[in-house]
């Protein structure tokens, strides 16, 4: 009877097992493990991505750095240009400048022979008077006393 | 200590401690303790106490399984887990086939079987001692094992399923021809059929005593580990005051035997359920 009654309670135990505690427990393993094998596959994705994007990020700052070296290559060449042509304007400026200063003087020079002139006419005219001693008619001989001046 | 509960002699108190608590239907009704060879009799100890182990595993793991979580488990759902775990793994590795049956009913038996042994820890006159003065209770064994009826109950359910698994995979022939056709396969032609009847019967033989074997053995192992055990705590205790390093000495190395039985008992279970249903 002892033998009966313990063949009967393990039927029911295992039983009750099977049925309530096996399966819930089982569950929640397994659906754990899922769940860390879902997180570790996440994990090896963020990292992919993450090298990913790295190597993304390191082309742009290569290409930014590429730019930056054109600019300055482009700027500097434009600095050289502006710097030249400056020079050039400059050189011209002075130029003109020197070439109407000359001319400025020349024209002093000039009017100074003109006035020169003039005033040593006018000499000769008076010294001519005194040498001659005599009136002359400035009127009558104005066109000698013009071709002797244009003569000096 | 060993004489407290009255004058009695070491042979008393042995045979004593190894009574259990027995009733059975007699010509004059119910009758306690008088069973001896009425195959009626009921070991109201054992069964007492097994039923109540089955009921303390049923309850504690019944509370993980519902409480069961998959992101926070609790330090005791985290137990029964890695328990749970390890059989799992066990039944894998030993039972290819498919089977809701099989891991759970490995299981029960480990962790059942671990408790029942277990009971055997608790120093052999606790029970017996409180169950006599305070209960009244003339007999009480605690530890179900080491009654060859529970041990017996157990493998019979084993060797039960052991048939039907047998049956289920390959059929009523099959199991009557793994019985007859084995070990030595009978001739089927020529002058040698003759001889037929005779291997036929040699192979039934040789075959009934190896599957009645399987049941057997697998009860008597847990039983004489377990009786054994409990004997030997039973004889310290009646060293006096010496019992008490021996005692502690020996319930060390019971730990190791009350979780190698338990699981030298499961894990046969599931290889006898393997056989059964591989196919050739």
């Amino acid at each position: 009877m002892t033998l009966l009654g313990q063949t009967i309670a393990m039927i029911v135990f295992v039983w009750f097992c099977m049925k309530f505690i096996w399966p819930p427990i089982m569950n929640a393993i397994e659906e754990r493990q899922t769940k860390i094998a879902d997180g570790l596959a996440a994990a090896e994705r963020g990292e992919h991505k993450l090298e990913k994007a790295r190597a993304e990020a390191s082309e742009i700052v290569e290409d930014a750095r590429k730019q930056a070296t054109t600019i300055l290559d482009q700027a500097h060449s434009r600095a050289n240009e502006i710097v030249a042509e400056g020079k050039a304007e400059g050189a011209k400026e002075r130029e003109k400048q020197l070439a109407a200063a000359h001319a400025e003087v020349e024209q002093e020079i000039n009017r100074a022979r003109e006035e020169l002139r003039g005033q040593v006419s006018a000499i000769a005219v008076a010294s001519a008077e005194k040498i001659l001693k005599r009136e002359i008619d400035p009127k009558a001989h104005d066109d000698i006393l013009s071709k002797l001046a244009a003569e000096l | 200590m060993a004489t407290e509960g009255g004058p009695r002699t070491s042979g008393e108190y042995i045979s004593h401690h190894l009574q259990n608590l027995q009733v059975c239907p007699t010509d004059e009704g119910w009758v306690w303790n008088q069973c001896a060879g009425n195959p009626l009799g009921i070991n109201v100890d054992s069964m007492f106490w097994s039923v109540l182990l089955g009921i303390v595993f049923v309850w504690l793991f019944r509370k993980a399984a519902k409480g069961a979580s998959v992101g926070k488990p609790t330090k005791w759902q985290a137990f029964v887990e890695m328990i749970v775990d390890f059989v799992d793994s066990s039944v894998r590795d030993t039972f290819h086939g498919k089977s809701r049956l099989i891991a759970p009913l490995a299981l029960t038996i480990f962790v059942w079987v671990f408790l029942m042994n277990l009971m055997d820890l608790v120093p052999v006159d606790w029970i017996p001692y409180f169950s006599e003065h305070v209960l009244h209770i003339p007999y009480m064994k605690v530890v179900p094992t080491t009654d060859v009826n529970i041990t017996f109950g157990m493998s019979i359910a084993v060797f039960f399923l052991i048939i039907f698994y047998t049956i289920k995979n390959k059929g009523v022939t099959g199991f009557i021809g793994e019985l007859t056709l084995h070990p030595i396969a009978p001739p089927t032609k020529g002058i040698a059929i003759i001889a037929a009847p005779v291997i036929i019967a040699f192979n039934f033989i040789l075959e009934s005593v190896a599957l009645l074997a399987k049941p057997l053995s697998l009860s008597l192992r847990l039983f004489g580990n377990l009786f054994a055990g409990e004997l030997i705590f039973i004889l310290i205790a009646l060293l006096g005051i010496w019992q008490l390093p021996l005692h502690f000495g020996w319930a060390v190395f019971h730990v190791l035997i009350v979780t190698l039985q338990a699981f030298i008992f499961m894990m046969l279970t599931i290889v006898y359920l393997s056989l059964a249903s591989e196919k050739h």
